[in-house]
């Protein structure tokens, strides 16, 4: 595959339906891509004709505003038409603001609360065990979703119950709504962190999908895998890059074409 | 011979847990106060102990359902309808996931510990939210089947569990069927429509109001959630006088349901008995109903006030 067509395609697609709904999160959609690439197109056991399948890999968008992204790719890889994207957000659309599980073909678990996804999927991992089922629970945070104490209650419950087939992925652009971490509500150490919780950690250029990719593939018997991506929120489009004010504002006719171009799609 | 209701609870999870192998048990350290402890023992692998951390405990529940298990979620009243209120919310409750909640604990018979743990407002944070069914069992019988129905139920449930020790009221062969209460004595001046611990008590006012020549029928509403309109605007157009009796607050429980069905009709004078928009404190559970008014003294008093 040509990741990097590939990634523009996607951000194409997310720029589409976010200017086309005229709402919807930009920057957090555009820094996860890759992050999310590297799971539906290399790493995930998944079959995009039984998406209820009881023995695919389970994906979980615990920063669920970034669902464009999520659902950019779903579409891409045959769930559901790629015209009905452009119906994000609007009334009867089964594309709703934060992932529904019901609504989506493909949405394993309907997220948007933060800090709810990381307790699902902890949830979700303890039933593989119980079932002792293969399957694997891939689960994408944001930054600033690490303010929550769910995810913390989530990361003992993880260590706790030695799931090693459960993996967090942090989009660590350092940005959320009112401005930086640091300004908000520091993260500190995050890896010492999770390290702290129990889990084992590393480190990647969240936009580097083959480091990605092999990141996904660190052994971590009896413990779940913690993958700080480090990320630049808004990636992908010149004037929304590291600035936080797009994290949740539309763009005008000007700002779509220019973001557009950028993609070269 | 008495048993409390969270005594009965563990001991139908522990049935259940033989016949229906997908259920699975989740507490946050209270197995020995929730009774979960049967089902512990019997089924160490599909108990989990997920620690003091309630809003997890409902998501995690919440994975386990979204794999077909049957999650039963238990802790206290307060910090499972109230700490995790917004957990069983999004998580459950908005896509009709097939979570069991049954939290004891609750009301004001929590006695000695106080108000900071007595859940006086469960049935409301739990009955406002849409797919949610709310069951209030009155004895150990009820209880056993108010657990088997849950499992029936296909979406979220609500059972409230009490924890004193009471004796059976209700026989094992009396039907319970979610939605349509059960009628325990009829009547044609009074209505008492009441659930859970005040199912006695209520009895109780009846007889004294039969013998001061008052007609009362007594409504044990077991389900809150769906209402039973039809019973209600029954007795609505056959009583002069509608009176509803619970251990919660008169501000969204079972009071406010029967507020909801009447609301714009013409019929009985009603009233509503229960905690008074306040918060509860320690001491005796029965000092505590005497202090609250949850007596069937009050309730005599109360419904010759409305005749």
């Amino acid at each position: 595959m040509d990741y990097e067509k590939k990634a523009k395609q996607i951000r194409a697609d997310i720029l589409k339906m976010l200017y086309a709904c005229q709402s919807g999160h930009p920057g957090g959609s555009l820094s996860c891509v890759e992050m999310l690439m590297a799971l539906y197109y290399d790493t995930m056991k998944i079959d995009p004709k039984n998406p209820k399948d009881p023995d695919r890999d389970r994906f979980v968008l615990s920063k669920g505003h970034a669902c464009p992204t999520l659902y950019a790719i779903l579409a891409d890889l045959g769930y559901f038409p790629r015209e009905d994207l452009l119906s994000l957000r609007q009334i009867h659309s089964y594309l709703q603001g934060h992932p529904d599980c019901r609504k989506t073909p493909g949405v394993d678990v309907n997220t948007g609360s933060l800090g709810q996804g990381a307790s699902i999927s902890v949830g979700l991992a303890m039933a593989a065990k119980l079932s002792k089922k293969t399957y694997k629970v891939y689960t994408v945070l944001g930054d600033g979703e690490c303010q929550e104490g769910l995810v913390w209650e989530a990361a003992m419950a993880a260590a706790h119950y030695k799931l090693d087939n459960l993996t967090f992925m942090l989009d660590y652009n350092h940005l959320q709504i009112d401005g930086s971490n640091d300004q908000v509500m520091s993260l500190g150490d995050i890896n010492a962190k999770f390290r702290a919780f129990g889990f084992e950690t590393v480190d990647v250029d969240g936009h580097n999908i083959q480091e990605i990719d092999a990141a996904l593939r660190t052994p971590h018997d009896g413990k779940p895998l913690f993958i700080n991506c480090h990320t630049i929120k808004g990636k992908g489009v010149s004037f929304m890059e590291d600035q936080y004010q797009w994290h949740g504002s539309p763009m005008n006719k000007e700002q779509f074409e220019k973001a557009l171009a950028e993609q070269e799609v | 011979m008495g048993k409390s209701l969270r005594v009965a609870y563990g001991e139908a999870l522990a049935e259940l847990g033989d016949v229906n192998k997908k259920i699975v048990v989740l507490d946050a350290d209270l197995a020995n106060a929730t009774q979960t402890r049967f089902f512990r023992d019997k089924f160490p692998d599909r108990f989990f102990d997920m620690g003091i951390a309630e809003g997890n405990m409902v998501d995690v529940a919440a994975g386990f359902a979204h794999t077909g298990y049957i999650p039963f979620v238990s802790t206290f009243a307060l910090f499972g309808s109230g700490r995790a209120y917004e957990e069983i919310r999004n998580s459950v409750a908005y896509i009709n996931l097939n979570v069991k909640f049954a939290f004891s604990h609750s009301g004001l018979s929590v006695g000695e510990d106080g108000g900071s743990h007595q859940s006086i407002e469960d049935i409301a944070l739990m009955r406002e939210m849409p797919n949610m069914t709310v069951l209030v069992p009155c004895d150990p019988t009820e209880t056993k089947k108010a657990v088997k129905a849950a499992i029936d139920i296909d979406g979220p449930v609500y059972i409230r569990v009490a924890r004193p020790v009471v004796d059976d009221i209700t026989n094992a062969d009396d039907p319970f069927v979610p939605g349509k209460a059960n009628v325990l004595k009829d009547g044609n001046d009074v209505c008492i429509i009441t659930c859970g611990l005040m199912v006695k008590p209520a009895l109780e006012a009846a007889k004294a109001l039969e013998e001061q020549g008052i007609s009362t029928a007594v409504v044990n509403m077991h389900t809150i959630k769906p209402i039973d309109a039809d019973t209600i605007l029954k007795y609505n157009q056959k009583c002069k006088a509608i009176l509803t009796f619970e251990e919660h607050s008169i501000i969204g429980g079972l009071g406010s349901a029967v507020a909801e069905v009447l609301a714009g009709k013409a019929g009985a004078k009603f009233t509503r008995v229960g905690i008074n928009d306040k918060f509860g404190k320690s001491g005796k559970p029965e000092d505590l109903f005497r202090e609250y008014g949850l007596t069937s003294e009050h309730v005599v008093e109360e419904a010759k006030k409305l005749l």
